[in-house]
């Protein structure tokens, strides 16, 4: 399902379908019946050529203690290396004593399609012995920088979209419930972000316990009203919410990332080897990346950065330009202002 | 175990013969009959494997009717300090077996108080023993001093934490550290050598003192050295635990049950279980002895000494107290009299006035 970018097509296609009146727009303009082929529809060429052209931009962040196989995981998504670690080989890993936010860009294309992919990783959250507000850095800077680019007078043809549109929390696979970390920040940054929380390495748990665990990571979740993408908030159609009431039963995946192919039955496989069996990870019975995969690329990936920029920055705007109104405030309206924002959390 | 010679009560008519070969035999005996007792303590944070790994290396289940909290309940909640206890019978020998387990470790945001509860129950444990070897009956004194900390660290990360590194440098003094690697099903054994080496760099990096292997006595034969040798080399143990019983190949062992495979428990090319229990049964006996004599004596002497010095920072009260003490004696003896002399005025006056006595008042 592709989610048209712009409202205005979405009627016009719709009427074309025997006149009936959108279910969007209860009030609007009258069908009419076509007697011949006019050729609106190349419309949706014009589309693809134009995207084709200016290529994609896509920020993902992956937030998670050390060692959960964050990077591997980046690197298995889009199979090539674009994580942090692929950039700054043979490092050693060292804990840094505060979070620290990464981005690296790469354009990656596939058949003429370009996507410039921003990974953003935070090593150091979680780690420290004295985790409070950890969550911090990785909050306040979001989104203030494309609301100052956009309310200047004169702006930019095209925004540079640095804004996250996915963040992957991975929870470590104890087995038991989730920690206080894990909720604390789930449920500060659904609120601003789209989270997808996955299972890290879950390779540790037999299919029973990976079972139990979604299930209790799940009531875990209602219990505390974090909404995780996707949101039941959103959802636009009963089609929308079938497919997406699918997702939601299993999430968070199960997932096991990995950079290595080996041989299975004369095909070769990106996968784990152990003295015990081969984990093949994209064998969807031993684990779910191909879910998350496919959730994250190959179709919610538009619909990740519609709710990004409808949902989530339109409510910062809001809480923003509703704070400047007040007195004492650095003033928002295109005058380069003092202090950053501040987390409104 | 190291070998000895089967007891033989040789000829006792062999001349220079004494008989007191016969000692270890007789020492051997009453123990079997006095039974031992082992305290182990486990530390690490939750999810990372540690009952399990109880359960399967005492081949038992230590907690029958457990509920894991959920995190709303972690929120709250301080470090606790849980300690069940289990005899253990085997050809036998009796086994005092004490597992103190530490739910709350790690799990908070903020964990810089982890460690103060575990510590002071440590040392609540020495504390009383020294009480008890000070009193004045001996006899049954009962062992809770921890005499082993399995320290489990994650095998997730990359090796040392900053929390196991304050944790470990807090109790390195007062207790036999062996750090363990559980859940080791998640990494190959390329990653495994590779997260030892780190762990081990990382504890000489920070000065941290864990329970060295005793080096087997050049009088053992080579089964033994060399047993030793692989297991002083193998620390830390990356170990696998489960009591559930799988088929595999035909015969039933214990293991996990995976899609791709199945884990053995007890399997020493899958993981170093059988090692650490190895370890851990071979030297029990010598975990005790160090908890003796190097903890405990180091406690012990620390505590006097400090002791000591407490004594002369309460003598600038002791005057003040020993005045007091004064007057209320001599209020007492008072009181003494006067009822004495009741008493004696009641006798002198048999049936007399009782009221009479009334009079006199402090």
């Amino acid at each position: 399902m592709e989610p048209p970018a712009v409202p205005e097509e979405e009627e016009e296609e719709e009427e074309e379908k025997e006149g009936a009146v959108p279910l969007s727009m209860a009030p609007g303009p009258v069908g009419c019946q076509l007697f011949g082929y006019v050729g609106i529809e190349a419309v949706l060429d014009q589309m693809k050529i134009k995207t084709m052209k200016t290529g994609f931009e896509f920020n993902i962040m992956v937030v998670g203690q050390s060692g959960l196989g964050k990077s591997t995981m980046v690197n298995t998504l889009f199979k090539s290396k674009v994580s942090r670690k692929s950039s700054q080989p043979g490092q050693e890993e060292r804990i840094p004593k505060t979070v620290q936010l990464q981005s690296i860009t790469h354009v990656i294309e596939e058949k003429g399609v370009k996507m410039k992919l921003t990974v953003t990783d935070t090593p150091g959250f979680g780690d420290q012995i004295n985790n409070e507000n950890c969550w911090e850095p990785i909050i306040n800077e979001q989104y203030e920088r494309y609301l100052r680019e956009e309310i200047l007078i004169t702006r930019k043809r095209k925004i540079p979209d640095t804004r996250v549109h996915g963040c992957v929390y991975f929870v470590p696979p104890t087995g038991h419930w989730l920690r206080p970390l894990d909720l604390e920040f789930m449920r500060r940054l659904s609120r601003i972000v789209n989270v997808v929380p996955v299972i890290a390495k879950a390779d540790t748990l037999t299919l029973e316990e990976r079972a139990e665990f979604k299930q209790r990571i799940q009531e875990d979740l209602k219990t505390h009203t974090i909404s995780v993408y996707p949101q039941e908030d959103f959802d636009q159609d009963p089609e929308d919410r079938a497919l997406n009431d699918r997702i939601r039963e299993k999430i968070p995946f199960a997932v096991v990332g990995a950079d290595q192919e080996h041989q299975v039955n004369g095909k070769r496989v990106l996968g784990r080897k152990t003295k015990w069996g081969i984990i093949e990870v994209e064998n969807p019975a031993h684990c779910e990346f191909p879910l998350l995969r496919d959730l994250l690329i190959r179709s919610h990936l538009q619909d990740l950065k519609d709710i990004t920029h409808n949902v989530h920055y339109e409510s910062y705007r809001v809480r923003r330009l509703n704070e400047s109104n007040r007195p004492g405030l650095s003033p928002l309206n295109g005058l380069p202002g003092k202090g950053e924002a501040s987390s409104h959390l | 175990m190291s070998k000895q010679q089967p007891a033989q009560f040789t000829n006792p008519e062999t001349p220079g013969y004494v008989g007191f070969a016969n000692l270890p035999n007789q020492v051997h005996r009453k123990s079997v009959k006095k039974g031992f007792e082992f305290t182990l303590m486990v530390v690490g944070e939750s999810g990372l494997g540690k009952s399990t790994l109880i359960n399967s290396l005492f081949l038992t289940d230590l907690y029958p009717e457990r509920i894991i909290p959920g995190a709303a309940d972690k929120i709250e909640r301080t470090v606790q300090i849980e300690a069940s206890t289990v005899e253990i019978e085997e050809r036998g020998v009796k086994l005092r077996l004490t597992v103190v387990d530490t739910p709350g470790y790690g799990d908070a945001i903020n964990c810089r108080d982890c460690f103060k509860t575990i510590i002071s129950y440590i040392d609540e444990q020495f504390e009383r023993y020294l009480h008890d070897e000070s009193g004045l009956n001996r006899r049954h004194i009962i062992d809770n001093r921890v005499h082993c900390c399995f320290y489990f660290i994650s095998p997730f990360g990359h090796g040392l934490k900053p929390l196991d590194v304050e944790f470990m440098k807090a109790i390195h003094n007062k207790v036999n550290i062996v750090p363990v690697i559980a859940k080791a099903d998640t990494l190959s054994l390329k990653e495994r050598e590779r997260l030892k080496k780190r762990i081990l760099d990382e504890i000489e990096e920070h000065g941290i003192k864990i329970y060295h292997l005793p080096d087997a006595e050049s009088d053992e034969d080579e089964d033994f050295k060399e047993q030793t040798r692989l297991l002083k080399a193998s620390i830390p143990f990356c170990v696998v635990g489960s009591n559930q019983l799988i088929e595999a190949k035909g015969k039933k062992v214990r293991g996990r049950l995976y899609p791709w495979g199945v884990v053995e428990v007890e399997n020493p090319e899958h993981n170093d279980f059988l090692k650490l229990r190895t370890m851990l049964i071979t030297h029990m006996q010598d975990l005790q002895e160090v908890t003796q004599d190097l903890h405990y004596e180091n406690f012990r002497s620390e505590r006097l000494k400090r002791g000591s010095r407490k004594i002369e920072d309460e003598e600038v009260n002791k005057d003040q107290i020993l005045l007091e003490k004064e007057a209320e004696l001599r209020r007492m003896q008072e009181m003494i009299a006067r009822m004495q002399a009741q008493m004696q005025m009641q006798m002198q006056s048999g049936e007399g006035d009782s009221s009479a006595v009334h009079g006199h008042h402090v």
